[in-house]
């Protein structure tokens, strides 16, 4: 490998991870009150999550992040003039932690409800005829029962979400895909530059996926097994 | 009288859509579309129209074809990987690992710039009819875009494949129907109406894959949006009525699909 | 669930934190993120080098502005300078009457005619003659794309690339016949192994001003003309001091203002 180049691909491996997990876990805040919203909320809450969750996947997040990232700080700083405050200046990371995570969020969202619609009925219903504050109920009986259910979405959503970071390049963020082209350009090696940065994605999923799985065991212990099930 | 009937019967039920709340909302939409037609600039759209049509179109054959193709492919990868030996189940399960965990990007500049660039080294690969084709962006793009889909549909396949009840299975199995019979009339079909909910959700995602062909040369919706970027150097016009579009496709893809949905026999399982 | 919320608040205190006052005096120079050599690209520790970076910094020293430069993908690159997070385009930008109903130029600060290179076993010219029936590749939304609309209507295909890099790419696989892009970009790739393998140059193309038009510009918000002023004087003193053909002198053997 040309020198130095390989180093560079590490740092912008290192800033997309950080970005994915800023942005999963504001994803999975969103997505947990977005679920909530559209189970027990009032018809307006439901209508308006309806339209973010329709909108945000419906259009290419390269949009989304160009439209709410100059569109949204232009729109601040307006505001913010007007109010007779000096300009600000948003960090590369925080827009794209909040940029990313409204868009996870809308995904987590929809996964979120399916799971908590998949969590038998009694149980909950049982947990009313205790008198438990719904907090507590969140708590001890809904969360920990929809988290199996939820756990294969959400770890696709965090998948996805480590390689959406390459959008971020168009808000100035250094990460790794924009390093893998600036490396291929300016030293034509392009293939080699390519199967490295595709190794490293591959390594992220696999560590991933380890870890992914200790945490559906740890959440299924005390179910029945999927396969003695069958 | 069953006219007058349904006549009252659709308009009671519009006027249950139509609550106050979502009647503000549509004229907030509204007001919104309005005011980008009249304080935007739109001068230069006469000049794409019809270069946008022609994106438009691309991307719904791309759409179209990916999908099909790469959901034949998902049935025995997702089957390998729920019932299969492990001589087949290893591999799949190697394959979908690998598509799911490399951006999308990459396998297609590896496939275009990487393995296609070799084939011209070769004469007799030069002179044949397949050149016409290989020295084309296209196939790659399907190619790539269809394995794509393979690989995240098959692993949905296999937990829809595995979800199917075991007694289904045994009891087809003791009215003596071949195992051939079983999978085409009893296995596939119940892990396909499993697997339905995700794949609108699939498809959705795959359409907004598509732009990435840009990057090899196929001039799909996307790519005639950003060059109406680069050529006037407008930033949100084009970003705005590229946002439209898609969700218009979208929308049309969730209609369709909750059709088929509808279809279903709600009881399964 | 406890841990993952506290990650999640120290995060967002963190971004909180990274927010800043943006500095006014500071002008920030944008250049594409992606690497156009020898005028702009990265070396591997993340340090802007070629030809523009050096012409700004004499433009800069000059009229005594405090530039910094700041990387953005090619795609963010205008709605950053229209929403001032950026200040100054300097990414080799062609001058368009189209494009300047949008944003602002300094004057043109450099020129250079396109050229058209091909595969090394194929005797051709840039007539459009010798283009008939060929595959021809240029970047999408570059002067050559309206060049070769213009004049090369012969030729069997036009495609049209994202990047000059994949142009360059296709042509050396032989899935297009010709590329046609600015000389000095094409040189700089023939001087590469892989353009050094493959490909030659064939000929300069027939100039057209209209089409080409005045060369390229920095780009500048349309209020910001005081900025406009100050680089439009920079460009003049260093040009008259004998900077600019210094600094040109370092990276090609003839002179890139043109005429």
């Amino acid at each position: 490998m040309p020198p130095g180049w390989g180093g560079t691909l590490l740092v912008g491996l290192l800033h997309s991870i950080e970005i994915a997990i800023g942005a999963t876990c504001l994803g999975l805040l969103i997505g947990t009150g977005g679920a909530f919203g559209k189970l027990y909320g009032g018809p307006v809450t439901r209508d308006l999550l309806a339209v973010y969750t329709t909108v945000v996947r419906a259009v290419p997040e390269l949009v989304l992040i160009l439209l709410l990232y100059y569109a949204g700080t232009d729109l601040i700083n307006q505001l913010l003039s007007a109010m007779g405050y000096q300009r600000i200046d948003i960090s590369g990371l925080a827009a794209g932690i909040f940029v990313l995570g409204v868009v996870q969020g809308a995904y987590s969202t929809e996964v979120i409800r399916g799971a908590i619609l998949s969590i038998p009925q009694g149980q909950i219903e049982a947990a009313r005829a205790y008198g438990m504050p719904p907090l507590l109920m969140l708590r001890r009986i809904t969360v920990p029962a929809m988290l199996p259910f939820a756990i294969p979405g959400l770890a696709n959503l965090w998948l996805i979400a480590t390689k959406d970071t390459a959008l971020l390049a168009v808000v100035g963020f250094f990460e790794l895909t924009l390093a893998t082209r600036q490396a291929a350009g300016v030293t034509k090696a392009y293939l080699l530059f390519f199967v490295a940065a595709g190794a490293l994605y591959l390594a992220l999923t696999l560590f991933s996926n380890l870890i992914i799985g200790r945490v559906e065991a740890r959440s299924r212990r005390g179910m029945p097994s999927v396969k003695e099930a069958r | 009288m069953p006219a007058e009937a349904t006549a009252i019967n659709m308009a009671a039920r519009a006027s249950l859509w139509l609550k106050p709340h979502r009647i503000v909302l549509i004229l907030i939409a509204l007001a919104l579309v309005l005011c980008a037609a009249f304080f935007m600039r739109w001068d230069w759209l006469p000049q794409y129209w019809e270069m946008g049509l022609l994106g438009i179109w691309r991307a719904l054959w791309i759409l179209v074809v990916t999908c099909a193709l790469g959901f034949t492919l998902a049935v025995p990868l997702g089957l390998a990987q729920a019932g299969g030996p492990f001589w087949f189940a290893v591999p799949a399960k190697v394959f979908c690992t690998i598509i799911r965990g490399t951006p999308l990007l990459l396998q297609l500049w590896l496939l275009y710039y990487g393995l296609g660039s070799l084939f011209p080294q070769y004469p007799w690969i030069r002179e044949s009819w397949m050149w016409t084709y290989l020295r084309q962006a296209w196939p790659y793009a399907v190619v790539a875009l269809t394995l794509s889909f393979a690989g995240y549909e098959g692993e949905v396949m296999r937990g829809a494949f595995a979800g199917v009840p075991k007694g289904q299975l045994e009891a087809a199995r003791a009215f003596g129907m071949s195992r051939f019979k079983i999978f085409r009339r009893i296995w596939l079909p119940q892990a396909f109406y499993r697997a339905l909910p995700t794949l609108t959700g699939e498809t959705v995602l795959q359409l907004k894959s598509t732009p990435l062909v840009a990057t090899i040369s196929v001039i799909d919706i996307f790519a005639v949006s950003s060059k109406v970027r680069q050529d006037t150097y407008l930033t949100y016009e084009p970003l705005l009525l590229l946002a439209l579009i898609y969700m218009t496709i979208t929308g049309i893809l969730v209609l369709i699909f909750s059709r088929i949905e509808a279809r279903i026999p709600v009881k399964i399982g | 669930m406890k841990t993952v919320l506290k990650t999640f608040a120290a995060a967002l205190l963190f971004g909180v934190a990274a927010m800043g006052v943006a500095k006014a005096d500071q002008v920030k120079i944008g250049v594409a993120a992606e690497p156009y050599p020898p005028f702009t690209s990265p070396d591997a520790t993340g340090k802007w080098v070629g030809w523009e970076i050096d012409f700004i910094d004499a433009v800069c020293a000059e009229e005594k502005l405090d530039c910094v430069i700041t990387p953005v993908a090619w795609d963010g690159i205008i709605p950053a300078l229209t929403t001032k997070k950026i200040d100054l385009i300097v990414s080799s930008m062609s001058i368009t009457d189209e494009r300047k109903k949008t944003i602002d130029f300094s004057d043109k600060y450099y020129n250079t005619l396109p050229a058209i290179i091909g595969p090394k076993d194929q005797k051709f010219g840039a007539t459009p003659d010798d283009l008939k029936g060929k595959v021809l590749g240029v970047q999408v939304s570059t002067t050559h794309a309206v060049y070769a609309k213009k004049h090369f209507s012969g030729a069997q295909e036009i495609k049209e690339y994202q990047t000059q890099d994949e142009a360059n790419q296709d042509l050396a696989a032989g899935r297009i016949d010709a590329v046609q892009a600015d000389s000095i970009a094409l040189v700089e790739y023939l001087k590469s192994d892989q353009g050094k393998a493959c490909c030659d140059l064939k000929g300069m193309v027939a100039p057209d001003d209209e089409v080409l038009g005045p060369g390229i510009g920095a780009g500048v918000r349309k209020e910001d003309t005081a900025l406009k002023e100050k680089i439009n004087a920079g460009i003049k003193a260093i040009r008259a001091s004998g900077k600019y053909d210094e600094i040109t002198k370092k990276y090609f053997d003839f002179d890139i203002y043109g005429g």
